[in-house]
């Protein structure tokens, strides 16, 4: 058994997911299946090999640093038109803080 | 015109001859896949308004006698992972169903600066996450070859437009298959170029040192033509490579005798009988076109499924946090703020958008992180050795695409794990970045198209197209689907 429900539940929360009970079982299963699938690789012995953290390599490092130019941005408006909830200017969101 | 069965080729000299104008095509066009479009679901939604302007500034152009691109008046699918400027990019998600992007894809830019013509929207697993189409909260895409069955995934509805003919082409994402995998369960050709050739900026991202814009096409040279016209370096996209891009379409000239082709036997055990046959004809046929082929060994490979599956998902659970219910159009009510992030996030993915972010939660969480995201990252880089050291010895990799050909509807929906083990001859070749291609080599006796993989070396687009290009026309498969 490599995960358990209370398991499940304490990763949802990390996740910030809210979950049905039947969801939290079924998934317990199906993670439980899958990382014991994942277990696969202790077979290898990884001690000397360096992670892959970077997929190419071929620039030196500093070649993705463009010109430092000044471009408009896309505007409040805009960056605004698909938020769920917006009010003068800004993202709203329930109250957090209580007065 | 039989838009069902055009060529950029073909549409080209139409219009240069006034057969057709490009506002006449783009009108049949959209009047064939709209038509046609409730048969597989390919299409999520249409832009008629963008075609027919993009349609009548071609024409305008052509009146001027100025150049309109390469692929003036093309009709082009566009994944709906991919973003267009004022037309509604849903991923397949019902969180982002009212979602109207403010900016286009560099991709999108390009190919419509080269005079691409964009019909619409096509139908996706939900944020590219699927084998099969079916984890879409639009309904699942059906194959036009056997409406029965699945035509691969995720990018599904690409590779259904391109074999159904209501597309000339089309692009797609692939992170472990998402574009070769559909070709090949749909008899067209399906191109994951090197990772960096295209830019990412505008592919709502789903892992990102694994995902890639790949093109579709119903032969190698009209997706090759697509690739050429998108890619090339984007200061937007800080993994974009500066490589220059050749013209791939200048240089199929069929030459092929004396390629070194490596067959990998670890990717030849588990194959279905049937299209293990279809590729030993392929070899065959590769033989004949004077290519040397010689048996090598990637023993990493083994591995590339448990590895994809921690590196993916831990990309995926970072990636979709932005989907909190403040800037993307859709919230779930809840009076404090994180039962709001908490139920929009429950409410609003899919099951399997859920499962891979606590998969991804879960390796990434403290007292984990060392097993499985540090062990895949170490395991990634010896599955990307095995293919550098094969490419001291061969410069070319030919392989099957997929264990086997499409599987019906609801056949694997119910075994996730069974499901990500259909990913596991495309899924090495985005964790080393390489260039990798499915083109048609023929069907089984059902009738079900099976694809060949091409692999080559980084940045060598050029000797996998040649190499495709020429196995397409010996063995008559463009178009074949």
């Amino acid at each position: 058994m490599k995960i358990t429900e209370s398991e499940v539940r304490y990763v949802a929360d990390l996740a910030n997911l809210k979950l049905t009970d039947s969801e939290i079982a079924r998934l317990a299963k199906d993670m439980d299946e899958i990382l014991a699938y994942m277990d696969a690789l202790n077979e290898l012995n990884t001690s000397t090999v360096e992670p892959m953290a970077q997929v190419l390599y071929q620039s030196e490092e500093t070649a993705t640093l463009r010109a430092d130019e000044i471009v408009p941005p896309i505007g409040n408006e805009a960056a605004l038109a698909n938020a769920a909830v917006a009010g003068a200017g800004y993202y709203k969101v329930p109250r957090v803080i209580e007065r | 015109m039989n838009v069902a069965s055009l060529t950029i080729e073909q549409v080209q000299t139409g219009l240069v001859a006034g057969q057709f104008s490009a506002v006449e095509l783009a009108k049949s066009a959209l009047e064939f896949a709209q038509a046609e479009n409730p048969k597989t679901n390919a299409y999520l939604h249409f832009c008629p308004e963008r075609a027919l302007a993009a349609a009548a500034r071609v024409d305008k152009k052509l009146a001027a006698g100025e150049n309109a691109g390469p692929l003036a008046g093309v009709p082009l699918a566009v994944k709906d992972v991919i973003v267009t400027e004022g037309v509604r990019t849903t991923c397949g998600s019902r969180l982002l169903e009212h979602y109207i992007p403010p900016y286009n894809a560099t991709a999108v830019a390009r190919l419509e600066q080269a005079g691409a013509i964009i019909l619409g929207k096509t139908n996706c697993d939900e944020f590219a996450m699927g084998s099969s189409n079916e984890n879409s909260a639009f309904g699942p895409v059906r194959n036009p070859v056997a409406l029965d069955r699945v035509p691969g995934g995720s990018s599904g509805g690409s590779a259904a437009a391109v074999a159904q003919g209501t597309a000339v082409v089309a692009i797609g994402s692939d992170t472990g298959g998402s574009v070769r995998q559909p070709a090949s369960f749909c008899g067209v050709v399906g191109v994951t170029p090197t990772y960096g050739r295209v830019s990412r900026y505008g592919l709502v991202a789903f892992a990102s040192s694994l995902d890639h814009i790949g093109p579709f096409g119903r032969t190698v040279r009209d997706a090759a033509q697509l690739l050429e016209a998108m890619a090339g370096h984007d200061h937007c996209d800080a993994t974009s490579a500066f490589a220059p891009v050749p013209r791939y379409t200048a240089q199929l000239d069929g030459e092929v005798a004396g390629t070194r082709i490596g067959l990998p036997r670890e990717y030849f055990e588990g194959l279905a009988s049937e299209s293990g046959d279809r590729i030993q004809q392929a070899v065959q046929l590769l033989k004949k076109l004077g290519c040397e082929v010689r048996d090598i060994s990637l023993p990493a490979t083994k591995y590339a499924v448990p590895c994809y599956y921690i590196i993916a998902t831990a990309e995926a659970s970072s990636n979709l946090a932005r989907y909190d219910g403040v800037r993307y159009t859709t919230r779930a009510h809840d009076d404090t703020l994180s039962g709001m992030y908490r139920s929009t996030r429950g409410q609003g993915f899919g099951a399997e958008c859920k499962r891979r972010i606590m998969l991804g939660t879960y390796v990434l969480s403290h007292g984990y992180y060392d097993a499985y995201y540090l062990k895949a990252q170490k395991v990634r880089a010896l599955i990307a050795e095995d293919f550098r050291r094969a490419f001291t010895e061969v410069d070319a990799i030919v392989a099957p695409v997929s264990p086997s050909p499409a599987f019906k509807i609801g056949e694997k929906i119910d075994d996730p794990l069974e499901m990500y083990l259909s990913d596991i001859y495309t899924i090495t070749g985005d964790l080393a970045g390489i260039p990798c291609m499915s083109v048609p080599c023929g069907k089984t006796s059902e009738g079900l198209p099976v694809g060949m993989q091409i692999l080559t070396r980084h940045f060598d687009e050029t000797g996998m197209f040649r190499l495709a290009d020429a196995f397409e026309k010996a063995g008559g498969f463009a178009g074949s689907n």
